[in-house]
Order: C-alpha cells, then structure tokens, then sequence
C-alpha cells in the first residue's frame, strides 16, 4: 500500500525499493555516538534535530539510507546520524551521491551541502545532478557565508558585503540557489528556514516522497560570521509581512490579515505583490507547484528583495514528475538482457574474426 | 568467421573459406617472412578503417602482426596539408613480431602530402604506391612541392607504382549511379583491394564487413565492395604490378589456442568486463570522453547486459566522485581518463586513499604537459601516478606492456584494488590503446578469482564485551580495512578524508594517531603481493635493460637483434610500478650497467635510482611515438660497449 504525501501524490515510486524498518523508530535511532561540534548557536542544530526527528516517519531501515557530504561547516552532518555516510570533499557531495544512488536504488541518497560548497566550488556538480533527476535529496544549508575558513563572502553573499577578504565589499552579484535550481531543469526544488521546525519537516516530507532529485534550499543562521542574516525571515512580527508561504493550490497571499498577495502583470507577464481588494481578489495566483513550465516558479523565486528579503517565498516552488536517471539506467541494463541475453563473457571474448591454431 | 591454421598449405586450401579470391597464378609469387605497410592519406580518406581491415584480413590468414595508427588531434584537419595526414603502418610476418616495424617496405600514398609526409621513413628499394589523380599542381603546391615528385627523379631508387585510383574508382563504379564525389570516397577500397592481392589476403572478411557496415545502405555496401573487387583485380592484370607476395601464417609462433586480433583498449575492456565477473560484482564506470581513452568507454557502453553501467559526468571529477559513490555501494567502481583528466582527479584519489575504498584509474597516456598531443603516445605520467596527491598518498600502478596484455593488466589491477581496497592506476598509453596484436582467447577457467568478502557483522569487541563494528580494523595480512557496504544492518558508520583514528573510524587530530595512520597506509601499499620481476639473461650479460609499459615491444625486438649479432644483454620488464618487485633492488645490483628507455625524461629511472641506489641511466625519446626498434638497438649497444 502506497504512502501518500500531503498533496495526495504516491511516494511508491521514490522509496519503493527502499527497505523498511523492521520496528517502529524514534528519533534517537537516528543519533550517532559522535559528539556534534558545531559552534554554540549555529543553525545546524536545528536542521540536524529536524531531520533527525523526520527520519523515522519515513520509516526506513536505517542501513539503507546513505547521508553524503562535501566540505564546509554543514558537511560534518553525516557523522551526527546514525546511518551510513560519507564526509567527502569540497563540491563533490552531488558526483559521488550520483554514483552511488543510481547504482543502488535500494538506499536513500541525501547529499548535504552549503553555499560555498554547492555553488562555488561544486556549482558544476549541483546543477548537472538537478538537470539529470537522479534520486537524490539535496539539503543546501545557505548562511550567505563561509563558516569554515572564517568568515569570507559567499556566492549567495548580498553585493557589497564586507568580509575579511572584502574589505571594501564584495563585487560579485549572488547566486539565487532556488532560481538557479529552475534554471537547472530541477524538478523538485524548495526553500525553508532553520528555526521553522514544522515547515522545514513538511518541505522534507514532501522531498523525500519526490521520485528524482530536490533540491532544498536551506536558510541557516551562521551566528558566528553572518548573525542574524534572516531574522526579517525569523522575527515573528517583521516575517508576517517579510515571508510569502508557498502552497500547492493556495492563492498566493501573505501579510497581516493576509492583505498582500501576488499577481501577475497582464502587460509584463512577470509577477508582483499588490494589496489585496475586492476588485483584485480573484487575480491573486493560485500557486501549482505541478505547473508544466518552471516559468512561474522563477518568477517567484525572484520576488525576494536579494538584500532585505522582503517578499521571500518559502515551501515548495516546483514539484512535477519527470525520468529519473536512476531508473532509466536500469531499465537500459533490463532492455539490453532481453535484447541479447544475460552477457557471457566467452561469447564476448571470443566474438570478431577468430583462428584457431591446432599446432 | 572462423578459420583454421596449421600449416600454410592447409590455410590456401580455403576449406572454410567458401568464396576466398586467390591469385591467378599468372604472375609470380614470391615468399616474404615479414612484410611492414603503411597506409596513408588525408584524415578524410579513411586509412584507418583501411589499415584496421587489412588488419582483420591479416590476423585471420594467421599472420602474427603488430599495428601503429597515427593521426592527428583534429577530426578532419584542412585537406591536403601535412599535418592533416593519417596513417597506419602494419607489420605481419610469419613468426612472431614484437613491433610495428621500423621502416615501411610499401607505402600506399593517397596523396602528395602523404607522400611527403611519409617518405622519410622509406627506405630505398621499398615500394611506393601513389595515387597519381591528387598530384595535381595545387595540390603539390601545398606541401610546398615545386616540381612534382613523380617525374623530377625524386623518388629513383624506390620501386614507384603511380595507379589513378581515384579515376579508377570512380570508372568500376559508374554502374552505381553515385555522384562522383560519392563514388571517390571508396578509393581507399580500391587500395586495400590491390594490395589484398599483393599480399594474399583473404578477401571474404572484408566483403562481410562492408556489407555489415552498410546493412543499412545496400547500394553504398556494393559499391565499396566492388571498388574492392576492382583493386584486387587491378593488381592482377595491370603489368605494372609483376609481383605478388605470401606471408605464410606464423603458426610455430603462436601456442595452441583460438586467436583473435585486440586492440588495447578494447583488451582493456574486455579485462574490465571480466574482473566484474570474476569478482562477481556489477561493473560501474565513471567517465569524461577524452582521447585516447574515448573508446573504453564506448565499448563498456555497449555491454550493459553484463550489468555494466557507464556514467557519463559532466567532467572528470563527476567521473571519478560517482565511481567513487559507486565503490561505496559495493561496485567494482572505474574511471578512465588521460593525463589531464588524472590531474583533475587527483583530489578524489586522495580521497580514496584515505576512505580506502577500491577504485581503479585508468590513463591512457598521452603527450603532455597540458593538452599536449591528444593522439600521441608517451609514458610521462608516471610521476603523476606515483605522487601527484597532496599529502603521503602511496597510490599502487600497474602498467600493460602489449595491447593484449591490457586484459590481464586490467585484472590485474582490480585484483590489488578489491584485496587492498585502494585506489589503482592502470597506465596503458595511446600506442597500447589503438595499437592491436592477435591475441589468445583465455579459458574463463584461467581467469583468477576475484571474489571479495563485503563485512557482515561486528568485528571487535569492546573491554565491556560490546561486539561493535569498527570500519578501520584491519585484516593482519594485507592492512586491508573491512568493505561494509550501505545496506548491512548494523555496520552503519561513516567515512571520509578527515583524519579518523586507528579502528573506530571515528575524526581524529591526535598527531601520534596520524603519523601512525600514514605509515600504515604507505605499508599497506609496500605490502602488495606482486610477483618477483623476472630476468631474461640466456648468457650472463653485464648489461640490464629495464622497461615498463609499452616499450616491451621495441625494447625486445632490439634485445633480438643485438643477441642475433653475438651482443650479450638481459632485459627485465616491470608490470607493477608500485610497489615493486621485491627481488628488483637485488636484480638491478646484479649487472654494470642498467639502462632504461622511456617515453619521458627518465621517470622510472628516477623512481629506481632513489629507491636502490643504482646508477641506472635513461634512454629517452618523448616525439609522440613508439620507440624504432634499430634506434634502440643502437642505443642498448652504446650501452654494452660503454
């Protein structure tokens, strides 16, 4: 019996091949032994306690789930749960859990990454991994900041920031990790918060029951070197009018009273905020995470005020169904068994012109 | 097909060859023991195929033979320069040979910059075949020809033979209704037809093939073969031909066996293939198309009902990161590549260094630095291989000596990579690669065992009594650590480049616990099983020659000859780089003189210096090709003689 999600669709096809757990699991399960060393305060606690916490719902047998990382403050996340892992290096999360997952299809593949891993250094990787649909889930931990070498800027860094290796700002205009992700061709791509416990669970529940590759875009405060970086996202006041919640089917609205909402320019065809009145009510978009084309999906990702993050949607931006690279490949090594017979090496070794020497 | 060969006369009797064109007998027939031809033309004009079918013709008569092709990086260069030539030389014989000749006795010149390009190899009195069509004036201009080579006495003292191939082609195949342009492209069948009845070959394999190539196109496939039927029945009627040769089988050479004709890479595949088999694990190939390497994975490509999955990434870190992820998941995991590529896969080797996880590397060497000569052979990575990593990353290397070996080679390496759970080089180089040689079809029962044991349960037992499983727990032989693949209940546990302490895995900076591991890892690569180098020294010389890699052949051929001459010299040749023999300090100490030729600057003399103290000295050569087999023979003899 299939598993649904919350939008009704079947999570048969991500997970089927997956084992499941013997025994109901609880969140210590998945705790390793290991002493977690993030600074005091950093938002990685609260992604590792979500997931940790989300984990057993999937119900899954531990052993097959398989948590792959580069390098960078969040890529220690493997050795804080108590599944198999791999702390690879810096950018190549993405290559290896490639490799892994499409010629294992029986684990569940999670790749963590951050900023500077995924889109610096590792940019090549992510974006061909999101175009290609392997089954992996991708959990990009973006704090505008590098974290491990102390402190410099980041590609998502706002323009202008001053770091140590800035000391007149930076030059470079930021990457959009969910607009870049649409461009790549995801077919799963999401942002949520650190501190939103129950958004960041659902956003994962719905990954996890994606059948290719998501990409979930991560907000997560580095109090060290960039404190406070989304508190207009955290700040329960300032975030009613900063965060617009994404909901599959759900008029796109957002604010105190839900007075704000989004509309699409009938001259530009691209997307903007308007008060909501009686007159515009029921020009307010109808968020389809399923739509056919990324093209509104992008619009929204642009909404955000790159360096205020007013108007910065959160939830799932696109969800659809596409091949998935994993599974055509198997079904390429099935089609060619039955085309020619399960190999045999005599036969192949022996195959072209031959002669026989007889002495 | 399938043909017998025992003995010349049962070969011409054609039992199993039901419609083998031979000779009229009109003409006379000499008997040649060795025969070298080069083919060559413009990178369009199809002399590869040309030359990989005289080949095919060659190998199924029973002929030993060795094959050099020779073209440029570009895939048409500008028409009718020099640069923009192609080759292939053959060498067959009716004993068994070692390299692809020296000096050509025919050269098939489709054009003047072929001639041009190719005449310094000549020797005089060797036969030349020119199409006289391309000699026009523009076309001589080109390659700077100011009077035409045919008729200005340049070319007296070879055996010229000017055929119009090109007006003859097109003439056998105005039936056909093809454009002229159409018909010209199957001049190079109308060349390998002539010289297929200079040389006796059958022709039947050939018909097949074209009509195979073509299935699709059966009127292109007719054409060609009739362009074919033309040249051979050219070359029995025209006077200018006189002479036709035999080359009878090289039966005495070749042991008893099934034979087929192999091209490095190809073997290489083939290896590939059968360690996965051998190992009964699914073969996963991780890969970026470079040359020469492209074709390993194509080939792999081809086979995915062995299970084989090839993944082609986005570069050649992707290709490496997902062998490696596949490794992770139990895959016997490759990725193959030339030297660029390795450079940009250095950092994931280390990384499998340190995650001890199987892994195999394949370079195809080519000329370097840099992009260097993509289609050209050297034997420069070496160094690369051995210590081109950050850190202590002892890395083992295994190198093929001979296209054929490429499949033992292969397994060769899986073997060290699945008993030691290490990363492996494999370096072949673009001569082994495109080069090909008859090869011994093996017995899947001579084919060792590679079957590993994945860990199954807890292998260490805390002071409490708790069974626990620790990922870096050795096995006391061969410092192995245990292959826990994703998927085993209870072996979860996680790996990476960090620093992790002895047995538990676990991160560790302790500086007692990283200096061990270091010297752990450098042991367990120095402990490799690798079997003792042998020495060939029938007369108890003074002087060693030292080879690895595809030198085998030219240096074995020159040792020949210099022992034909009453020279005295032993020749070792090294399959494992990394480590090495154990008995080769001793084996070096042994002799006067040590003299090493490379395809490099003297790496391998480097590495045995420093690791013997040894006053081994290099003979180097780093111009894109194989050693000549008279040059070396020269050198080793400069050598002896001191």
């Amino acid at each position: 019996m299939a598993e649904t999600s919350t939008d009704g669709r079947s999570t048969t096809e991500a997970l089927a091949l997956v084992p499941k757990a013997a025994a109901k699991q609880s969140m210590k399960d998945f705790k390793s032994d290991q002493e977690v060393r993030w600074c005091p305060g950093c938002g990685d606690y609260a992604i590792l306690a979500a997931v940790q916490g989300f984990m057993p719902e999937l119900g899954l047998a531990r052993e097959n789930i398989v948590f792959v990382s580069g390098i960078g403050c969040s890529s220690r996340f493997p050795y804080y749960l108590n599944t198999y892992g791999m702390h690879s290096i810096h950018g190549r999360a993405p290559a290896i859990a490639t490799g892994l997952a499409s010629s294992r299809r029986d684990l569940s593949v999670w790749v963590v990454t951050g900023d500077g891993d995924a889109l610096s250094i590792g940019g090549n990787h992510l974006i061909h991994a999101l175009r290609r649909n392997v089954n992996l889930k991708i959990l990009l931990f973006n704090n505008r900041i590098y974290g491990l070498t102390k402190g410099q800027y980041s590609p998502t860094s706002e323009v202008g920031k001053i770091t140590k290796s800035t000391p007149m700002g930076s030059l470079d205009a930021p990457f959009n990790p969910v607009s870049l992700a649409l461009g790549a061709e995801a077919s799963f791509v999401a942002r949520t918060v650190d501190s939103d416990r129950k958004h960041l669970t659902e956003v994962l529940r719905q990954a996890a029951a994606h059948p290719g590759t998501a990409l979930i875009e991560i907000y997560q405060n580095c109090n060290i070197f960039n404190d406070g970086a989304f508190d207009v996202l955290k700040d329960r006041e300032r975030a009613e009018e900063a965060v617009i919640r994404l909901e599959h089917g759900q008029p796109i609205r957002f604010g105190v009273d839900n007075a704000r909402g989004v509309v699409r320019n009938t001259r530009t065809g691209d997307l903007e905020v308007v008060t909501v009145t009686p007159d515009n009510e029921a020009d307010i978009l109808v968020h389809d995470a399923h739509a056919a084309t990324p093209t509104t999906a992008f619009a929204l990702s642009r909404l955000a005020d790159p360096d205020t993050l007013q108007g910065t949607p959160i939830g799932v931006f696109r969800s659809v169904e596409r091949p998935v690279y994993d599974s055509q490949m198997t079904d390429q090594l099935d089609a060619a068994t039955e085309r020619h017979g399960k190999g045999d090496l005599a036969a192949l070794l022996a195959g072209g012109d031959t002669w026989t020497v007889v002495g | 097909m399938t043909s017998q060969v025992s003995s010349p006369a049962e070969q011409a009797d054609g039992a199993v060859v039901t419609e083998q064109r031979k000779p009229a007998g009109t003409k006379d027939v000499q008997r040649l023991n060795r025969v070298i031809i080069r083919f060559a033309g413009d990178s369009g004009d199809g002399m590869q195929l040309t030359g990989d079918r005289f080949t095919s013709e060659t190998a199924s008569f029973g002929n030993d033979l060795s094959t050099l092709p020779n073209f440029p990086a570009e895939i048409r260069a500008p028409a009718g320069t020099l640069p923009g030539v192609s080759s292939f030389q053959l060498h067959f014989a009716d004993h068994d040979i070692l390299t692809p000749g020296d000096a050509p006795n025919v050269l098939v010149a489709m054009n003047p910059a072929a001639l041009k390009a190719n005449l310094g190899d000549v020797p005089r009195g060797a036969e030349i075949i020119v199409n006289t069509d391309e000699f026009t004036k523009r076309a001589m201009q080109k390659v700077g020809y100011a009077a035409s080579p045919l008729e200005d006495g340049s070319l007296d003292g070879y055996n010229v033979h000017p055929v119009p191939l090109t007006t003859l082609t097109v003439e056998a195949l105005k039936e056909f209704g093809l454009s002229r342009k159409e018909a010209e492209r199957s001049k190079n069948m109308f060349a390998l037809g002539l010289l297929s009845w200079m040389y006796h070959r059958p022709t039947e394999g050939t018909e097949a093939f074209l009509k195979s190539k073509f299935a699709r196109k059966p009127e292109i496939a007719e054409a060609n073969i009739a362009a074919y039927r033309a040249g051979w029945n050219f070359g029995e009627t025209t006077e200018d031909f006189a002479v036709s040769y035999e080359v009878a089988p090289a039966t005495k050479a070749f042991p008893v066996g099934t034979y087929r004709n192999i091209s490095g890479n190809l073997a290489l595949a083939y290896g590939l293939i059968a360690a996965s088999r051998q190992a009964d694990l699914p073969l996963f190939l991780g890969s970026y198309p470079i040359t020469p390497a492209s074709d390993i994975l194509h080939e792999l490509s081809k086979h995915k009902n062995f299970g084989v999955r090839t993944f082609q990434a986005e570069d050649e870190i992707a290709g490496i990161g997902a062998a490696l992820g596949a490794a992770f998941g139990g895959s016997l995991a490759v990725t193959t590549t030339s030297g660029p590529g390795v450079a940009l896969k250095s950092e994931t080797i280390g990384l499998a260094v340190s995650m001890e996880l199987p892994l195999i590397v394949v370079d195809i060497q080519r000329g370097g630095p840099s992009t260097g000569l993509p289609t050209k052979t050297e034997q420069a990575d070496l160094l690369q291989a051995m210590y081109g990593r950050n850190g202590e990353a002892p890395v083992p290397v295994v190198a093929p000596r001979t296209p054929a070996d490429c499949f033992e080679a292969a397994m060769e390496a899986a073997r060290i990579a699945l008993t030691y759970r290490t990363p492996v080089f494999l370096l072949s180089d673009g001569y082994l690669a495109n080069g090909s040689e008859p090869w011994r079809i093996p017995d899947l029962e001579e084919l060792p065992d590679l079957r590993v044991r994945f860990a199954q349960g807890p292998n260490h037992t805390l002071d409490d009594g708790t069974e626990v499983f620790w990922p870096f727990k050795r096995d006391p032989r061969t410092l192995a650590r245990p292959w826990a693949i994703p998927g085993t209940p209870g072996l979860e546990h996680r790996i990476g480049g960090i620093e992790k302490q002895d047995g538990t895995g676990n991160i560790s900076y302790d500086p007692a616990n990283h200096d061990f591991m270091v010297r752990t890892r450098q042991a367990k690569i120095d402990g490799i099983d690798v079997p003792d180098i042998e020495v060939d020294d029938p007369d108890g010389a003074r002087t060693l020659v030292l080879g690895w890699g595809s030198t085998y052949g030219p240096i074995t051929a020159a040792v020949r000859r210099l022992r034909t001459d009453g020279e005295s010299i032993a020749q070792a040749h090294l399959r494992h780089l990394n480590p090495f023999p154990a008995n080769l300090g001793t084996v070096l100490r042994r002799y006067g003189r040590v003299v090493v030729p490379e395809m490099n600057l003297g790496q391998l003399t480097t590495l045995v210096r420093a690791e013997y103290l040894v006053d081994a000295r290099p003979y180097t050569q780093v111009n894109g090709m194989p050693f000549k087999a008279e040059q070396l023979a020269t050198a080793l003899k400069e050598a002896i003689d001191g």
